[in-house]
């Protein structure tokens, strides 16, 4: 063979449950997708490519980072394809293996998530999140420049004025150990 | 009846309002909330999407915890709600079925008994309030994870609002991705998701959206203002928990001090329709 073809990236896939292999390409799942708009790859491209061995394409794309995992596609895929799923196990994989990531934003809010309830002992801290996500890479000041940042303020002032904003940390678990494991990761 | 309960992180944080009249409704229809001790976050939408083993990990810790208790475990929010049941569903698939059921509170205050006990206790009808239901998409999607009968169209909410005595309106749109998951590090996209939201609504008649979940509360009240302003176009669509019309028309005491705790004040609107 001249071209050796990538079926490890759909073999992955199905050995995480996530087979791609019996689309049809009817694009039901594109046609429903509320993000298109903001996506690079439409969905059905996104698992034509899985099944094609596309993998530095998938891992690079805007797609996945867009996607709200709103789940109408692997609702309505008539043959049972998570594609969702999909979405999530190549963002996973993009961070894994270092991809550059085309929305950080998404990408760091996430880690900051993920890393807030770590930090906070095992629930999630609403403020400790926003710092964590909004300190990182100096984003505050990109911010300030976009003048963002007066909008947030605002509807954090109004949270504020109505009692919606926890002045105390959420209780720290008698698990919190056990959930530090479990996102030893971040 | 007693059910453990799983409030889920920002029901101690920004949803305050929202366990507020959860805890009231539940006093009112003889529920006893038993929250579950030493729950854990459900790692929502970061823990899916970077780590598979965690967002595993996360429910099934709160599966055990709910085990050792053995009654059902109700939710509030879609996300913590179906997150559970994915937690659930990778246990079974193991061959470890937990005994108790994980409920979506919309779904448990929907079923008959309660139903009926709303139409029992009613105490002020809210007559004449036009309401789009929206259900957003974790609480039905996907089926074969939340068991959901009707995930394109369901009809749960709008059964409730005519007990209540208001008058469900019909739209396409229920379940349609408000985007919330995206609302810190991309609002420019939510801001277009939630204003053909708003237009739709509006468009079918609604005085107000319905919600049973925190996160498309959120979504769909905090940038009202930034849309408006964005738009050139003043929108002002209230948008209610399905748990605060309930204790309206059964008539809480402490209604209007919730109200008084979302952006969009809806106290003008229930106050014209002779509500408040
Ligand atoms: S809906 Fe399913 S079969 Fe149709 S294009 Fe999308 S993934 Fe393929
Ligand atoms: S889960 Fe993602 S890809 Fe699928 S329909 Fe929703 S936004 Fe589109």
């Amino acid at each position: 063979m001249a071209e050796s073809l990538a079926f490890a990236l759909a073999e992955n896939l199905a050995a995480a449950g996530l087979a791609v292999d019996t689309c049809y390409q009817c694009r039901k799942c594109s046609n429903g997708c509320p993000l298109v708009f903001a996506m690079d790859l439409p969905p059905d491209r996104v698992i034509r490519l899985a099944l094609l061995g596309g993998e530095a394409e998938l891992l690079a794309c805007r797609t996945i980072w867009v996607c709200s995992s709103c789940e109408t596609c692997t609702t309505r895929c008539p043959n049972g394809i998570d594609i969702a799923g999909v979405m999530d196990w190549l963002k996973e994989q993009a961070v894994a293996k270092g991809a550059a990531v085309p929305e950080p934003e998404v990408r760091d809010f996430h880690r900051a998530f993920l890393g807030a309830v770590k930090l906070m002992g095992g629930r999630l801290s609403e403020p400790v999140v926003m710092a964590l996500y909004t300190l990182k890479g100096g984003r505050w000041l990109t911010k300030l420049r976009r003048s963002a940042a007066a909008g947030e303020l605002a509807t954090a002032l109004g949270l504020l004025k109505r009692r919606r904003l926890p002045l105390t940390p959420p209780p720290r678990l008698g698990g919190a150990g056990e959930v530090a494991r479990i996102l030893r990761r971040w | 009846m007693k059910l453990s309960y799983y409030p889920g992180c920002s029901l101690e944080g920004t949803a305050a309002d929202y366990a507020a009249s959860i805890a009231g409704v539940a006093e009112l229809l003889g529920l006893t909330l038993a929250e579950l001790p030493d729950w854990n976050c459900c790692g929502a939408s970061a823990a899916h999407s970077l780590d598979e083993a965690a967002a595993r990990a996360l429910p099934v810790r709160n599966l055990r915890l709910a085990q050792t208790v053995g009654l059902d475990v109700v939710a509030p929010c879609a996300l913590c709600f179906n997150r559970l049941k994915a937690g659930a569903k990778a246990l079974a698939a193991e061959g470890e079925r937990p005994t108790f059921r994980v409920w979506d509170l919309l779904d448990l205050l929907t079923q008959p008994y309660f139903l009926q006990r709303m139409a029992d206790l009613r105490a002020r009808p809210l007559t004449g309030l036009q309401a789009v239901c929206y259900y957003g998409c974790l609480v039905n999607r996907p089926p074969h994870i939340t068991d959901a009968a009707n995930p394109e169209n369901p009809g749960n909410m709008e059964k409730l609002l005519q007990v209540l005595g208001a008058t469900p309106l019909e739209w396409s749109f229920k379940t349609d991705c408000c985007g919330a998951g995206l609302a810190v590090a991309r609002p420019d996209l939510i801001d277009r998701l939630v204003q053909r939201l708003y237009d739709r609504a509006l468009r079918a008649g609604a005085e107000c959206l319905v919600v049973s979940c925190q996160m498309c509360q959120a979504n769909l009240d905090l940038p009202q203002a930034r849309i408006s302003r964005q738009a050139g176009k003043k929108y002002e669509l209230p948008v209610l928990y399905f748990t605060e019309l309930i204790a309206l028309a059964l008539g809480h005491p402490e209604v209007p001090r919730w109200l008084a705790r979302h952006l969009v004040d809806p106290r003008p609107l229930l106050t014209a329709k002779g509500l408040l």
